[in-house]
């Protein structure tokens, strides 16, 4: 397993992950409308939400990133339950290609789609007159914590996908989990305003906590010590998430 | 029996269990190099099980196998590089074009991506596809896609390839094109292994056969030498006398 070796992998692993997104124009516009969706739409619909700093818009636009980021990752991994119900991953498997490299190419390719996506909505929020407290700098922190946070969720899916035996299972225990933790992290309502319950809930959430970090850049500036528990606390949801999909994907790869 | 430097796969003994069902029974065979070997069996019976242990797939659970030169089990990668493998699935992308199945595949093998480029160029000449390579794969006929698939699974000069059921699905006369090309691949030096339930295509390619029924090796020869031995016209007959099976009422 050379350091050539596994560039000449993700190379073409990578590549193949996103000619196949641009074959499916469609997906294409999904990705891109998608985040506009969220930030008209919830923008919109809770504009009298008593939120600090009184500018509904400015923050929910943290939500609407991380949203963005925990949606996509959730559903990425499903691509190699395709793969593995096809025979094409059995048949990259006979190949001297490393098994790491099937996996960690999909984590790259996950990154850079979430990561654009929450780019555009930093550029359209800001068209929007949503400005950054912590300036250019902290747009490219905030993409940087959600990548973090996105690579925990992507390993979730990954363990799905390698445990599951068919995409018709896949897509309704998402969709089951999607909703539901969204509305229970502080990506649309402040903790504040939450019932007891429902505030303890939200405060386990990984997504409450990614949202935090990037509220306080947009909207109060750099909080070196939020966003180093935040770092912190996310590297530990990473790292149990990768356990759990290594030992899924392992067994799924036999 | 070969000698085992002449060998491209030694079989030892093979046997593999999935649970408390023996799908391969002490299989004993060799593959000389530069034949053409088929594994004839009903559904069932170990030809799959078979190859996938030879492409370091499944560990056998007793005996050993070399492919190339290489053990299975203690050198699966060294193998893996020395192999091709055509599966029963298809194993083209539909969504890639014939040219980018080509270069993932010669990525996947370690090939930079000029070398990349160029082995697949050469390979769609030689498979008459050179004038499809910018199609989507999902636009071919059921005959080409399988001839993509052999030329991907060319890409690392492999000196054993293994084709599981190359022609099911393929009428008459993409099966007839297709054997031509496995002969093309084969006169270029390329041990081949295939597995088959047609005793046509067995006749037709191998030069010699091993008859696989309930995970045992029954028979292994040529097919002509098979059918004196078992004193029959056709492989058919050689077949359900090896594997004691009586003709279909």
């Amino acid at each position: 397993m050379t350091v050539s070796n596994l560039w000449l992998e993700h190379r073409v692993l990578f590549g193949r992950w996103l000619a196949r997104l641009r074959r499916e124009p469609l997906a294409v516009v999904a990705l891109l409308a998608q985040p506009m969706v969220w930030l008209v739409l919830f923008g919109h619909l809770f504009t009298k939400m008593p939120v600090p700093g009184g500018d509904y818009l400015r923050f929910m636009t943290a939500g609407a990133v991380v949203m963005t980021t925990f949606n996509g990752c959730l559903t990425g991994g499903v691509e190699l339950l395709f793969d593995r119900e096809s025979g094409f991953l059995v048949r990259m498997l006979a190949a001297p290609a490393s098994r790491v490299s099937l996996v960690t190419s999909r984590f790259m390719y996950l990154t850079v789609i979430t990561g654009a996506q929450g780019l555009i909505i930093l550029v359209a929020a800001w068209v929007m007159g949503v400005r950054y407290a912590s300036g250019i700098g902290g747009i490219a922190a905030c993409l940087a914590i959600g990548a973090l946070f996105g690579a925990g969720i992507t390993a979730l899916s990954m363990a799905l996908a390698f445990s599951l035996r068919s995409h018709s299972q896949f897509f309704p225990i998402t969709g089951f989990a999607s909703l539901p933790l969204t509305f229970a992290s502080s990506a649309l309502v402040p903790l504040a305003l939450m019932p007891g319950w429902m505030r303890a809930v939200a405060r386990l959430n990984p997504m409450t906590y990614a949202i935090g970090a990037l509220r306080e850049l947009i909207m109060t500036g750099w909080q070196v010590e939020v966003l180093a528990s935040t770092v912190g606390a996310l590297l530990v949801f990473d790292i149990c998430c990768v356990a759990i999909a290594t030992t899924a994907i392992r067994r799924g790869m036999r | 029996m070969t000698s085992s430097a002449d060998a491209a796969v030694e079989v030892s003994g093979l046997t593999k269990d999935f649970g408390t069902t023996r799908a391969l029974d002490e299989a004993t065979f060799d593959v000389a190099r530069g034949e053409i070997f088929g594994l004839l069996g009903p559904n069932g019976a170990g030809k799959t099980t078979t190859m996938r242990v030879l492409l370091t797939l499944l560990k056998p659970t007793a005996g050993t196998a070399r492919v190339a030169g290489h053990d299975v089990t203690r050198d699966p990668v060294a193998v893996r590089e020395r192999v091709g493998w055509v599966p029963q699935e298809h194993t083209v992308d539909p969504l890639l074009t014939v040219m980018e199945n080509m270069t993932f595949m010669g990525g996947m093998y370690h090939l930079a991506p000029a070398a990349a480029r160029h082995r697949a160029a050469e390979l769609l000449e030689l498979a008459g596809l050179s004038g499809q390579s910018d199609k989507v794969a999902k636009v071919l006929s059921g005959g080409t896609r399988r001839k993509l698939e052999l030329a991907m699974s060319l890409v690392n000069v492999p000196a054993v390839l293994f084709l599981d059921e190359p022609t099911v699905g393929l009428d008459i006369a993409a099966r007839r094109d297709l054997w031509a090309y496995v002969r093309q691949i084969s006169q270029q030096g390329t041990t081949i292994v295939l597995t088959t339930h047609y005793l046509e295509e067995a006749d037709a390619l191998c030069d010699r056969v091993a008859i696989i029924d309930r995970g045992r090796i029954q028979a292994t020869g040529a097919p002509g030498s098979l059918k004196i031995t078992y004193q029959a016209r056709t492989l058919d007959e050689v077949f359900l006398a090896a594997t004691g099976q009586e003709l279909a009422a």
